[in-house]
This record gives C-alpha cells, structure tokens and sequence, in this order.
C-alpha cells in the first residue's frame, strides 16, 4: 500500500480506539436495567435538553450528509443549497408535533411510531404498515453511512484487491455492532459528543482556512459555472427549479423526523420541553450543513478534480470524493485524520441508532404482534439486541455486494416510502378523525404512486405534474404525500357516511398529549 | 436537571405566536425573493449568504417563541 497517508491514518485510528472504548463505557452511564427494552432503546427516557441536542444532531446531520450535499453542490451547484431551507423548515415541526408525540409515549410506554399507531388506532394492520415501511425506508439509509466510511478510508490511501479492500470496512461495523449490542442506545449518545465536537472543529476549519488559501469568496464563485451559481429561472407556466427546490425543501422536512431513527433520539429526551428547547438549539447543525455545503464550491474553486493525485479516488468514488480530496489538498496530514475521524465517526453514530430503531420496530410491531404475543421484558429486549446485529449485517452485506448506486435510489425511494406514514402519525398525534382503514388505503396508493412515479423518472426526486397548460416539476415525495392524504379523507367521509368501518377502540386520551 | 425538566410544566394550547412560524417558511420557501448573485457579502451571492442568515433568523425566533409559549 504504497500510498497510504501515516499520519493521517494514525490520528484516525488513535480517535476510532477512543470511541471505542467510549461506546463499550457507555453502558454504565445513568445507569439502568439494560434487559430492557426501553432502557436499550431509548435509554430509559433520560437525556436532558444538551445530550438530546448532541444525539438528535448527531443522528440526523449524519456522514453521508456531510459528504455528499457538499458532493451535490460539487456537481450541480446551487440545488445543493436546498439542504438550508430543508432544515430550517423541519424545526417548527419538532417544535409542535413532537413534544406531543413523546408525551403520549411516554404515558403509554410506547417506543415505536408502531407502538403509537396501533395504541391510537387500534388497528394492528395499519401498525404494521407504519412499521414495515420505518425498516425499509432505514436499512438503506444505513448502508449510506457505511459509503461514507468508504470514501473516507479511501481518502486515507488504504487500497487493496478483494476483501482485504473491505477489511477496514468490516472492522469498522463490527466494533459498532459490538458496542450497540452491549450499551444500546447510550453508545451512540456518547460517541455522538465526541463525533460533533470533530465535526465543528472540522467545519470551522474548513470555511475560515481554505477560503483564505483561495483568496476569498469572491474568487471561489467566480469558479462556480454560471449556469450553476443560481437556480435556473422557469420558463413560462412552469414553477419549474423554483418549485422543486422548494418542494424537495418542504417534503425533504416532513419526511425526516417520521424516520425511525429520528423518532428513537426524539423520544429519548426526558421531556417535551427538551425537545423544544432543541428546536432553537439544533439549527447550530444546520448551519454547519449550509458551511459544508459551500465546501463543495470550494472544492470547485480549487480544482481538485484536476488533480492527478486525486484522479484515482474520483474515479472511485465520483463527485463523493470532493470533500475527502479538498480536505488532503488543504490540511497537514493530521489535521486530515481529525476531519476523516469525524466523517468516519460520523458514520457510526446514526447507523447506530437506526440499527436500534429498526430492532425496536421489528421486536414491538412484528414480532411482539403477530408471533410472540407476551414476551418477558429480558426476552423482548435480547430479542432487539439479536435484530440490531442482523440489520446492520444486512447493511454490511449490501454495500459490498451491491453497487452504491442502488443503496443512493432505495434511500430516495425510502424519503418517498416513510412520508407516507405522516397522516397516521403527525395528524394523529392531533385527532383521531381519520379511519383507520382510509388511512391504510391512503399509504398504499402513496407509496405505489410515488414508487411508480419515481421509476417512471429514472429515480431522479423530481416529477414533472402537468395541470393544464401548467408545468409543476416537485419532489414526489412531496406530492405523493397530498395525494395520500386526499385519498385518507375522502375515503373517511365516504365510510363515516355509509358508518361502516366502526373506529376501534383508541386508548389515548386528549390529556395524554400535554403534560 | 433532568427530574426537574420532566416535572414542570408544559402548555398545551395553541398560541397565536406559532404563526411566527409561518415567516420562516415563507422566507425561504420562495426562491423568488433570494435567488439572486447581488448585493454580495465578503463575494459570496446573495442566494447564499441569505439562507445562511435565515437559519440564524429562525433559530432566534424559535428561541424567542419558546420563551414566550413555555410561561
């Protein structure tokens, strides 16, 4: 391995040894019963407003975000910027709903949105659709962040032929596996301070240091193509750039917190007023997102992709390589391992979690449901704890026997999946209006239209609706979700009206919702 | 800290101050009024530098309306 960065790879081994061990630590921290499900979960419901802010950033800003929005900007300029409103617009979300979310959980020991459906609706069927698209909509986006990881380790100038190119990769997922199994949720929460602590420093060093290399913005965007520097105006009756950025923006928001991961660091917190708190706390992430973002452009500005030293690694890797080939154009070597660490890193904490929020489905809504109805709490919680590890097998086996490509169009294919499931869970966490039969009609003509839609268009996010002599190209997500929801209430009216589908029985109350 | 944040209080009605919300949404939902390179600030484009402000805008708003929503 002739070209392998020492320095580099040293400074990211010492921090991987440190997390490590910190992930294996971590059982002991507040301590609980780890033979339970909610104590492995969800941690026992204990993270107070800062450790919720670490968990919930590191959970959603993950590795493969930091890499490839920067890698869009790259590649097609301004539309990567669509990353900015999205996580702006996701806030007030957490702000109302969720607060209300956690606390009918917590009253009810629910840890699933499965849990929460079929505790509201009564209807185990619709349960298991929330459920079954939660674990699919999330194995992809696990095999995601194991991408990440390979572009950093690639960056490091570890090569080789066969599975010795993988071993770093399947050294990696064991160790997460290993700590996950034994701590539960508590490892990714205390990795995940460690994780965003590099990840700041990284970020402040990029947008200070490399625009001053670069001789300034000004500069930088001078290099930024011109058709790419804005988003194209549309043409005559047609909303078109500007209506997919904002509805690629708006749906992108609405689908985020419904993931199972999301919910799992969500309901984690202590308390409703934690989660809101957050809500004016985690725009700190995205404003590091936006920063990164703009390091796409940097990277444009200093031309990596000319390189001969990098030419390799895009060819591996593609525009994915821009961040990773800026940093080592940019930094000494050991400030490269810092940043490598903290996308690799980065990389651990949201798999993770969502290994354990695709167990906590599997066990509660599959297996508690419709196989084992009366588990001991020691069984329900092994049984997570077996899950975890096959799930994140799963991921593993995918990424290298599986071109990435495929695991990048089920993961855009998982945002269209899981905003289906937003009219039983965010409008039911308000009333309980909506059947619950139209509601499992509603998901299944959601997910089929936006499935069809999205093959229909090569799996690129955008549709081109046609209304009229109107042009309307938007994200499909987005537009899936209106025609979900159309279908859930008129299908209500319809079965209200001839008073058949008699609404089982809900065991929420109003009062469960506040505190 | 924890014991305490679980304990006390959290409102539970709606609060006309949630429409402060909806600023937001519309600040940034509506290429239309930002998609522009001038005036730029420190050479970066008027698209970029003002999306990064909203974030700093919302964020403060947020604060702000939960200071006000949590008595």
């Amino acid at each position: 391995m002739p070209n392998v960065n020492w320095v580099a790879l040293s400074v990211f081994v010492v921090l991987f040894g440190f997390i490590t061990w910190l992930g294996f630590a971590a059982a002991h921290w507040r301590k609980g019963d780890l033979g339970q499900l909610h104590e492995w979960g969800l941690a026992g419901r204990r993270f107070g407003t800062l450790i919720t802010w670490f968990l919930v950033g590191g959970d959603l800003y993950t590795a493969y975000t930091f890499i490839a929005v920067p890698a869009l900007a790259f590649g097609a300029g301004a539309v990567a910027f669509f990353a900015v409103p999205y996580t702006i617009v996701v806030y007030p979300l957490l702000f109302l709903v969720f607060p209300r979310l956690w606390q009918v959980c917590h009253k009810h020991g629910y840890i699933t949105a499965g849990d929460f459906v079929r505790g509201r609706y009564g209807n185990r069927w619709l349960a298991l659709a929330i459920t079954v698209t939660g674990i699919v909509a999330t194995m992809p986006y696990i095999a995601l962040q194991l991408v990440g990881l390979q572009v950093v380790i690639g960056g490091l100038g570890i090569s080789g032929s066969g599975w010795v190119a993988d071993l770093p990769l399947i050294v990696a997922f064991l160790i997460l596996a290993a700590f996950t199994y034994s701590s539960g949720l508590r490892a990714p929460a205390s990795i995940a301070i460690v994780k965003d602590i590099l990840i700041y420093i990284t970020a402040l060093a990029a947008v200070i240091a490399i625009p001053v290399q670069l001789g300034g913005f000004g500069r930088i965007f001078a290099a930024v193509p011109h058709d790419k520097l804005l988003l194209a105006v549309p043409g005559q009756n047609s909303t078109g750039a500007y209506g997919a950025y904002a509805t690629l923006a708006l749906g992108s928001a609405l689908a985020l917190l419904l993931y199972p991961h999301s919910l799992t660091a969500i309901f984690s917190a202590s308390s409703g007023r934690a989660i809101r708190r957050n809500a004016a706390l985690l725009p700190g992430y995205s404003l590091m997102l936006g920063l990164l973002a703009l390091v796409g452009f940097f990277a444009l500005g200093a031309g990596v992709a000319g390189l001969p030293e990098f030419a390799a690694g895009f060819k591996q890797f593609g525009n994915n390589f821009a961040v990773p080939a800026l940093f080592l154009h940019s930094f000494p070597d050991w400030f490269v391992g810092v940043a490598f660490a903290a996308i690799g890193i980065g990389a651990l904490v949201p798999a993770a979690i969502m290994s354990i929020a695709a167990a906590n489905l599997y066990t509660r809504n599959i297996h508690c449901e419709f196989i084992n109805r009366n588990p001991t709490p020691r069984q329900e919680a092994q049984l997570a704890k077996w899950v975890s590890l096959i799930v994140k097998a799963g991921a593993l086996v995918f990424i290298l026997f599986v071109p990435t490509k495929y695991a990048i169009y089920l993961q855009l294919l998982g945002g269209i999946w899981i905003i289906q499931t937003l009219p039983a869970i965010v409008i039911g966490a308000y009333t309980r209006w909506l059947n619950d039969w139209a509601l499992l009609v509603g998901w299944a003509v959601g997910t089929y239209a936006g499935t069809a839609m999205a093959i229909s268009q090569d799996l690129k996010p955008a549709y081109p609706l046609k209304l009229g002599d109107w042009s309307l190209p938007g994200y499909t997500a987005f537009y899936t979700l209106i025609l979900n929801l159309i279908v859930a209430a008129v299908l209500t009216l319809v079965l209200n009206w001839l008073s058949a589908g008699k609404p089982a029985a809900d065991e929420t109350v109003a009062a469960d919702y506040h505190a | 800290m924890d014991d305490a944040e679980g304990r006390r209080g959290v409102r539970s009605a709606w609060s006309w101050w949630y429409l402060l919300f909806l600023v937001q949404f519309v600040a940034v939902l509506w290429p239309p009024f930002y998609n522009k390179v001038e005036p730029t600030l420190l050479g970066m484009p008027f698209f970029y530098w003002y999306q990064l402000a909203c974030i700093v805008v919302a964020a403060v708003m947020t604060a702000i309306i939960y200071v006000i929503t949590e008595k």
